[in-house]
């Protein structure tokens, strides 16, 4: 039998917290029989290897917050077939995307003795902001069976099975009690992305949106549910603008509630 | 003249590999001199101190814990303390427990991580343990299944093993049941199983003869192997209440690297992490770790960096039998947290975190919101003795080809488990000398 060329898999880091290439590690029972089906080629927080492109696959998480790191995502994209952001960071610019919402060199004096050293950029963004982007798991962190399908999806040459609905559908299908209706506790379930099987709710606390925006979330509906539960418009800004603060519907209607503001 | 030019020699790793996070090593020799050690650090910041500001007091643990996805519960731990010390609530009994029960967890999973799979490769020559596994694939399989157990407990207790959900100032959102915890009891005593035997299998690496006089800082508890709560004590003399950290540690920023440098204000540079809560707190290890230290050879002071990684495997049998003494004598707390009122004031919170203490100070207002917030991580604490190291580990080994000396340095830095993410993001300075 003629052995094919494995697909060459590389992992790259942004700013981010590690988490969601550390899931990659968190796969401890299909680890080995990953490494078996896929060459992989950079992946630094694992391995001092450092094979050369072209990739097959790209894994990138965190988000762009330096010129130098705009400047490494395009060479990234050149040298790889198929560019997949990871988690939160990657595809809407993650937490340290709160920066995007002040003036950042009030932050850099107010974290740092000698700003002029900190080269930084005025914004956090994800890298779809640079560069295409072949596709976008969602997650803060990205959820691991998730990761394994994308990857075997892309090997297979077949669509990865990711689902458009919220948190709401996966809360049902647990069969919990809803924790708005019944306890009084804001929930973002019904704007946020499925994926996590609805961990918050079964855990008797409100989703909080790590897994962001569903499709088409009707986010002014949600705003006004929890207004109804006592929740102010600061505290409004503050659930909007969090993990993905920066992504598209949130972005939209936190700045609804910031010029309510009082 | 001529002679100095051929032996200036400089060693560069652009991207330390195996480490949380990006950072890199500079390296400058001349002659037989080392004139240059910068360990970098290059990540770049994420401002957590900056726009915690103005957020609620009860988003603390959830955001922090977005430092760094390898020791997310020590992020919650530490904060939930802090906060609470603010407010004057004390967590106890058996949300106490089981909050030492997630620790564990936490622990066994990142210590696994960087035993098996990030350091071990170092002492056989692999770049990898992926490679290490095509020669040894019993103990990178076992390692894994160690590393699983750890984040199983995680899981259960937190919801999963990255960035917890679980996890609340005043407690937890949802308190488990005896039943729900009895269903990691086997699995635990098969992981202390595998603990011992990495400690046994650690104990026979090759370990260059290399000690220093360090100062070692770690958290110290009447009665327990310190995870939550204690004095910080040092074997040079500090010993102090957690809300006096401010007076004996400074921050410096200096100018190749991103993340703050952390000094005691009296003596210096400073240790800590498993070797140091090893050292100073020997005696509160149970019966079985300590017998498995004494059986590799390993009592206190150990002054040998490199063997860390015995002390990391000495720990993770600890933390399994403590695991598994927490789920013996557990009983579901009546309510999953303590109720309270947020007040005005100024709240410290130390824990233990993986690769040493992990220190939180929040100012908040009468609502709870964030006013400011100082973080100080583990790896911001050892950054200068890592560089230390270096100073003195290099001139004893400058016969060795350039090649090796640089795979060495990467090991002595790899000694450390440095988090680059959790040391980037920043706190007030004091002191600027560069
Ligand atoms: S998306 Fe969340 S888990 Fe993933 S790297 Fe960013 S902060 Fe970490
Ligand atoms: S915050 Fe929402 S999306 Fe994230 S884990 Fe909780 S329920 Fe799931």
């Amino acid at each position: 039998m003629v052995q094919k060329r494995k697909p060459k898999l590389a992992v790259w880091k942004f700013a981010s917290c590690d988490g969601c290439q550390l899931t990659i590690l968190d796969c401890e029972d299909e680890l080995l029989t990953l490494t078996d089906k896929v060459d992989i080629s950079v992946f630094l927080e694992a391995s001092r290897t450092v094979k050369k492109g072209p990739y097959d696959i790209s894994l990138a998480e965190g988000s762009i917050t330096t010129q130098h790191d705009a400047e490494r995502i395009k060479k990234i994209r050149k040298v790889s077939k198929l560019l997949i952001g990871l988690g939160a960071c990657a595809s809407a610019g993650g937490i340290q995307s709160l920066r995007n919402f002040t003036n950042v060199k009030d932050f850099i004096s107010a974290v740092y003795p000698s700003p002029e050293y900190i080269e930084t950029l005025d914004t956090s963004t994800p890298f779809s902001r640079h560069v295409h982007v072949d596709y976008e798991l969602q997650g803060c962190p990205i959820n691991k069976h998730q990761l394994l399908d994308v990857i075997s999806a892309f090997l297979h040459g077949r669509k990865p099975n990711t689902t458009s609905y919220s948190v709401c559908i996966e809360c049902k299908r647990r069969g919990n009690v809803c924790v708005m209706v019944a306890h009084g506790i804001p929930c973002m379930g019904p704007v946020t992305h499925a994926g996590c099987s609805a961990l918050c709710p079964t855990y008797n606390r409100g989703c909080y949106g790590c897994y962001g925006p569903k499709e088409t979330p009707n986010t002014a509906s949600l705003s006004n549910w929890f207004k109804r539960l006592g929740v102010n418009e600061a505290d409004l800004v503050r659930y909007f603008r969090s993990y993905y603060g920066n992504s598209e519907h949130f972005y939209k209607e936190s700045k609804v509630h910031m010029k309510k503001r009082s | 003249m001529k002679n100095d030019k051929v032996n200036t020699k400089t060693i560069k790793v652009d991207y330390l590999a195996r480490v949380e996070g990006e950072g890199a090593l500079y390296v400058k020799i001349k002659g037989n001199t080392v004139t240059d050690v910068k360990f970098k650090i290059f990540e770049p910041p994420r401002f957590f101190e900056a726009f915690l500001r103005g957020r609620s007091f009860c988003e603390a643990p959830d955001i922090t814990a977005r430092i760094c996805g390898i020791c997310p519960v020590a992020y919650q731990m530490s904060s939930s303390h802090a906060m609470e010390d603010a407010f004057g609530i004390r967590v106890d009994g058996q949300l106490r427990a089981l909050r030492r029960l997630l620790y564990c967890g936490e622990w066994i999973e990142s210590h696994a991580l960087h035993v098996y799979l990030l350091h071990a490769p170092d002492f056989f020559g692999y770049d990898d343990a992926i490679q290490m596994a095509k020669d040894y694939p019993d103990i990178v399989q076992r390692g894994l299944q160690l590393k699983k157990t750890g984040n199983e407990v995680v899981i259960l207790i937190g919801g999963r093993e990255i960035h917890p959900i679980n996890v609340r100032v005043g407690g937890f959102y949802k308190a488990l049941t005896k039943q729900e915890l009895n269903s990691l009891t086997e699995k635990l005593k098969r992981a202390r199983d595998i603990a011992l035997e990495a400690v046994s299998w650690t104990a026979k690496f090759d370990y260059p003869d290399f000690e220093q006089d360090y100062e070692f800082v770690a958290l110290r508890h009447p009665d327990e192997y310190p995870f939550n709560e204690g004095k910080l004590i040092s074997n040079k003399g500090l010993d102090i209440f957690v809300h006096e950290y401010d007076n004996h540690f400074i921050e410096e920023q200096v100018a190749y690297t991103n993340a703050l440098h952390s000094k005691l204000k009296e003596r210096g540079a400073y240790f800590v992490g498993p070797l140091a809560r090893f050292n100073l707190n020997f005696d509160r290890l149970s019966p079985l770790a300590k017998e498995a230290a004494h059986s590799a050879g390993l009592s206190p002071v150990c002054r040998n960096p490199f063997k860390s990684i015995i002390v990391r495997s000495v720990e993770m049998v600890y933390a399994c039998d403590e695991a598994l003494r927490i789920i013996g004598q557990y009983e579901k707390p009546e309510i999953p947290a303590i109720p309270f009122q947020p007040t005005a004031g100024t709240g410290y919170g130390c824990t233990e975190a993986p690769r040493g203490i992990l220190y939180h100070r929040y100012r908040v207002d009468d609502n709870g919101r964030i006013l400011d917030a100082k973080i100080v991580p583990p790896t911001s604490q050892n950054q200068k003795t890592i560089e230390n190291d270096l100073w003195q580990f290099i001139p004893k080994y400058l016969d060795l080809p350039s090649e090796e000396l640089k795979y060495d340095c990467e090991k002595a830095i790899r000694n450390y488990d440095p988090c680059i993410s959790c040391a980037t993001h920043f706190l007030k300075f004091n002191i600027d000398r560069e």
